[in-house]
């Protein structure tokens, strides 16, 4: 095989590989998981919210029974 | 200070915070030297007669202060913070990451000495003579082992798009470093590139023009992905686009460097290679800016409020504009037009100044009050105004290069009937004084942003921690 055949398959090659990713990426199947990905940079900040959140509500109710206050609400 | 309050793990913030406060410094060094250089341009006596101030020996040290300084500063920076935030990992190598800081610290002070002196490999952003390159090579591995060894640690599955970039910046980084850098030395200071002629030429432009590609533009679209849907809090508006953008990015922008080299002894197809493969690059280039503005679709009204997402989605217009000029630039009749003008510097400021600067100025303001326990900046309103003072700046800048440039260019084509040349270079000289003034006003702008920056930073810094509460959402 001469030189200018083989780079006109490996410019084909190059083309059905870039093709496949498009494919790849864009098939119907993966959509849920690329979105999950997407939203998974605000996980920590969102569980961390979560977490102080309960440990404020905690710390509150914990105050509220100490002081005796709250007991008739 | 030390101990973060936004995760369970133990992240290694410390050499992100000294990335950080770093790029703010050489922020404000590399463009005072530029903007010394600008005034040197229109008032020559401004170098003293000394030999360390010529424009010659400042303007390698303009050019690798910001590009190597803050730039890849703000570079390490977001990339160590990312790459930990996104995998829920602390940094693996331990002292390593250290390393890498004090490292590359050094390049810089060594290149801060050594290029005001004179010593240079002539080589366009790769002038550092041999011993100093030597000392990047074994700095930016340990930056890969770094960062590689965390992903490999990492405690999620998938591998979040913005690492995807920052890891091709810096194995491609380090092959083109590499690459061009290899040298026969005759002594301490003074080497020869191992390449002869064209060769020499398209080694040092593939080199250039993907320092422009992976460094330059690679690097900051991690950091885009990451802090443009941080700060806007909505995910990046298409993840499979990201996927599309990454592999079309990466595969054509190795293509594009002898576009610098049109009309010289390299082979004509070789040019006509790189302008076609220049050209197609405008595809990959806007379709990450659109997935980055985009993901501001249905948010618009945050950037009445956000100036730091005003940076933000500012600097991804800039970078479409310069990836639209780029690609045209590279048409071999245009570049006939705008090679050795100004032009092309006003093209390399748009891109360096509005995109890479802005985007990480942005992400800077976002980081800054994460990494020292705050909810906020110090001040909204100087960030609002830092943000006017650059947008005015680049764009003096830049208008003022595009009328020169093209003026340049038209004139030293000109010929009489005869044939002979209308203008001499020296009347092309004379013509451009007046709008190396107004670059001259929008450096200065340029800096005095960096100035009011540097200032937040240390006012958020030393406030006490948790004192600065986040804004409430109007």
């Amino acid at each position: 095989m001469d030189y200018g055949t083989l780079r006109g398959l490996v410019a084909l090659l190059i083309l059905a590989l870039f093709i496949i990713i498009v494919l790849w990426s864009y098939s119907k199947k993966r959509k849920s998981s690329f979105d999950e990905v997407a939203l998974s940079i605000f996980e920590e900040d969102l569980s961390l919210k979560k977490k102080t959140a309960q440990k404020n509500k905690a710390r509150h109710l914990d105050t509220d029974s100490k002081q005796g206050t709250n007991n008739n609400v | 200070m030390t101990q973060s309050n936004t995760s369970a793990v133990d992240y290694n913030f410390d050499v992100v915070r000294q990335f950080t406060v770093m790029t703010v410094i050489w922020g404000i060094v590399g463009t005072l030297v530029g903007v010394l250089i600008a005034a040197q341009l229109i008032w020559p006596a401004l170098n003293f007669d000394t030999p360390w101030l010529t424009y010659s020996r400042l303007r390698p040290l303009h050019t690798n202060a910001v590009i190597f300084a803050f730039g890849t500063s703000a570079l390490f920076a977001t990339s160590y913070y990312v790459v930990q935030r996104t995998c829920q990992a602390r940094l693996f190598g331990g002292k390593l990451a250290a390393f890498t800081f004090w490292g590359w610290q050094a390049v810089i002070v060594a290149a801060v000495i050594t290029l005001p002196l004179g010593y240079t490999s002539t080589k366009e952003y790769a002038e550092l003579e041999w011993p100093i390159d030597i000392l990047i090579t074994i700095v930016w591995v340990a930056y890969a082992v770094v960062f590689f060894g965390t992903l490999i640690k990492r405690k999620v599955s998938h591998i979040y798009v913005a690492n995807w970039f920052f890891g091709a910046f810096i194995i491609v980084i380090a092959v083109l470093h590499i690459g061009n850098s290899m040298v026969v030395p005759i002594s301490a200071m003074k080497s020869y590139s191992i390449y002869s002629g064209a060769i020499d030429a398209m080694m040092q432009w593939w080199y250039g023009h993907n320092a422009v590609g992976f460094l330059l533009t690679a690097g900051f679209l991690g950091m885009m992905y990451y802090f443009v849907p941080k700060q806007a809090e909505r995910p990046v508006y298409s993840y499979r686009l990201s996927i599309v953008h990454f592999w079309a990015l990466i595969s054509l922008y190795i293509w594009a460097g002898p576009h610098h080299l049109h009309y010289t002894a390299l082979p004509d197809w070789v040019q006509t290679v790189g302008m076609t493969m220049s050209i197609v690059l405008f595809l990959p280039s806007w379709g990450g800016m659109i997935n980055g503005i985009m993901t501001l679709s249905g948010a618009w009204h945050k950037l009445r409020h956000d100036p730091i997402l005003r940076f933000l989605i500012v600097s991804l217009s800039f970078y479409g504009m310069s990836t639209f000029e780029g690609p045209m630039m590279a048409i071999k009749s245009v570049n006939a037009l705008s090679h050795y003008t100004d032009w092309t510097v006003g093209h390399v400021h748009s891109g360096a100044l509005g995109w890479v600067a802005m985007v990480s100025i942005g992400a800077m303001y976002h980081l800054i009050p994460v990494l020292f326990n705050q909810g906020r900046m110090y001040s909204i309103r100087l960030i609002n105004i830092h943000f006017w003072i650059h947008t005015t700046g680049v764009v003096l800048y830049i208008v003022a290069m595009w009328i020169s440039g093209v003026m340049q260019g038209l004139m030293w084509r000109a010929v009489n009937t005869d044939g002979t040349l209308t203008y001499s270079f020296v009347e092309s000289l004379t013509a451009s004084y007046p709008f190396y003034f107004i670059r001259f006003i929008g450096g200065v702008l340029i800096v005095a942003g960096f100035v009011l920056m540097a200032y937040n930073m240390f006012k958020t810094m030393g406030a006490k921690d948790g004192s600065l509460k986040p804004v409430e959402e109007v």
